[in-house]
């Protein structure tokens, strides 16, 4: 096993966010790794995935050749529906999102800070895609959950004291989970909880702008 | 009654500056049959209201490409990289809206309403200039109606009442922006008589409908 291996993290970090779950949430996922998570929901539990383009009760992908054009999720990938699904217009997603009745959303972010603010929808001058609907869930749901790499490609940490790129929600974020380590935000400010198997604490600190509180009892999270 | 008209008389209707709603979602529930008459017919300096920029060559990205629009209140660009070009060029000026925010910004204009209030954005860029307001000593942004001359919306089937039923994931924004147009014109699968849609399944009532287009095969 490489754990420097893309896929490796991958599954690191989102079997890691599945264990946050509880049997009968509803949850969005974003884009990318995010999607992931459903690949390890718990035995045992089941959980309601919304896409925020009007289904809750999103299922598997289709078999090749039998996708429906009228069926897809926020990312435009095609999806198929679950028993008991059901479809239902934007305005309405986004009551479910914005009214506090979303469980848990997952998403990537392009930087977030100790106090739970999050970046992740544009870089001035470089690269503006837009918010989508990202700002609602981050304002909207329950448990904020980002799940990411702890460094950009240059190695350089996404964790700050403080966010410096245009912000999506102010302080929304509750849990960061990385291939490094599981930082949950908390009143009293970011908690170290648990490191990925063969990293040690120092290394999370060394890799951490954000000033870390240490739990006192570090846990480890491997695939 | 609704009143049956084709995708090319739709488009006819559409003068320049017009502003459009386009109903869809990555172009799932685009009414494509319009647009490609706006596309031939070549109709200039558009403004869009829409969920996403979709792709250079599915719903409303046809319009893009042929340089039709000169602005749009959107939510996500992320999936056509000609609108980010002409974003950058300065050839359309885009208003970037949370998604959510912009659902309820045009429900507002269908629903006789002055504005919405939300959190959506505080502290944020979307915050800039416009009014923080406390209710229930919680603070929210004050977001104002978004209006339109047409929308074009995206139907699986329709009565000709124009009561309309949607198809699965397709029917996103177009229900919301049946109610903004101050002319709304459905595209739709198949007209159907009075009486044969249960009036339980109907999603959108005939009463925001004022043309039908019967999407071309």
């Amino acid at each position: 096993m490489d754990r420097n291996d893309k896929n490796y993290k991958r599954a690191l970090i989102a079997k890691r966010v599945a264990q946050e779950l509880h049997d009968g949430d509803f949850v969005n996922l974003g884009i990318g790794l995010p999607t992931l998570v459903a690949n390890y929901i718990p035995e045992g539990m089941t959980v309601h995935f919304q896409s925020e383009n009007g289904i809750m009760g999103v299922g598997s992908a289709p078999e090749k050749g039998q996708e429906d054009e009228d069926m897809i999720n926020a990312g435009g990938g095609y999806i198929t529906a679950k028993s008991g699904a059901c479809y239902f217009d934007s305005a309405l997603s986004f009551a479910i999102i914005r009214g506090g009745h979303i469980n848990m959303t997952v998403l990537g972010a392009l930087q977030v800070d100790g106090k739970g603010n999050l970046a992740n929808w544009m870089i001035p001058g470089k690269m503006v895609p837009g918010m989508g609907g990202a700002m609602d869930l981050v304002t909207g749901a329950k448990n904020v959950v980002v799940a990411m790499e702890h460094c950009d490609k240059h190695g350089n940490t996404k964790i700050l004291k403080e966010c410096t790129l245009p912000l999506t929600a102010k302080g929304k974020v509750t849990l960061i989970v990385t291939d490094m380590a599981l930082i949950r935000i908390t009143a009293q400010g970011a908690v170290l909880e648990e490191v990925a198997a063969g990293v040690t604490v120092e290394d999370v600190i060394k890799n951490t702008e954000a000033e870390l509180i240490i739990a006192g009892n570090i846990k480890t999270f491997d695939v | 009654m609704a009143k049956i008209i084709t995708s090319k008389q739709a488009a006819e209707m559409i003068k320049p500056k017009d502003r459009l709603m386009i109903g869809g979602f990555l172009a799932v529930g685009a009414p494509e049959s319009i647009i490609d008459d706006l596309v031939i017919k070549n109709t200039q300096d558009l403004h869009l209201i829409v969920i996403a920029s979709d792709y250079e060559n599915r719903g409303i990205g046809k319009l893009v490409a042929n340089k039709q629009v000169s602005s749009a209140q959107v939510s996500h660009l992320g999936t056509n990289r000609e609108i980010q070009a002409q974003m950058n060029s300065g050839f359309i000026n885009i208003e970037l809206v949370p998604q959510g925010t912009l659902m309820e910004r045009v429900r507002a204009a269908g629903a006789g309403l002055g504005g919405i209030l939300t959190q959506t954005g505080l502290g944020t860029l979307t915050q800039e200039g416009k009014p923080v307001i406390e209710s229930e000593g919680k603070l929210y942004i004050l977001e104002k109606p978004i209006t339109a001359d047409f929308a074009l919306i995206r139907a699986h089937k329709a009565d000709k009442l124009g009561n309309l039923i949607y198809a699965k994931t397709a029917r996103n924004s177009n229900p919301i922006m049946a109610m903004a147009g101050k002319v709304t014109i459905a595209e739709v699968d198949e007209i159907v008589e009075v009486g044969e849609l249960s009036p339980e399944e109907i999603v959108t009532p005939g009463v925001f409908v004022h043309y039908l287009v019967k999407k071309e095969s």
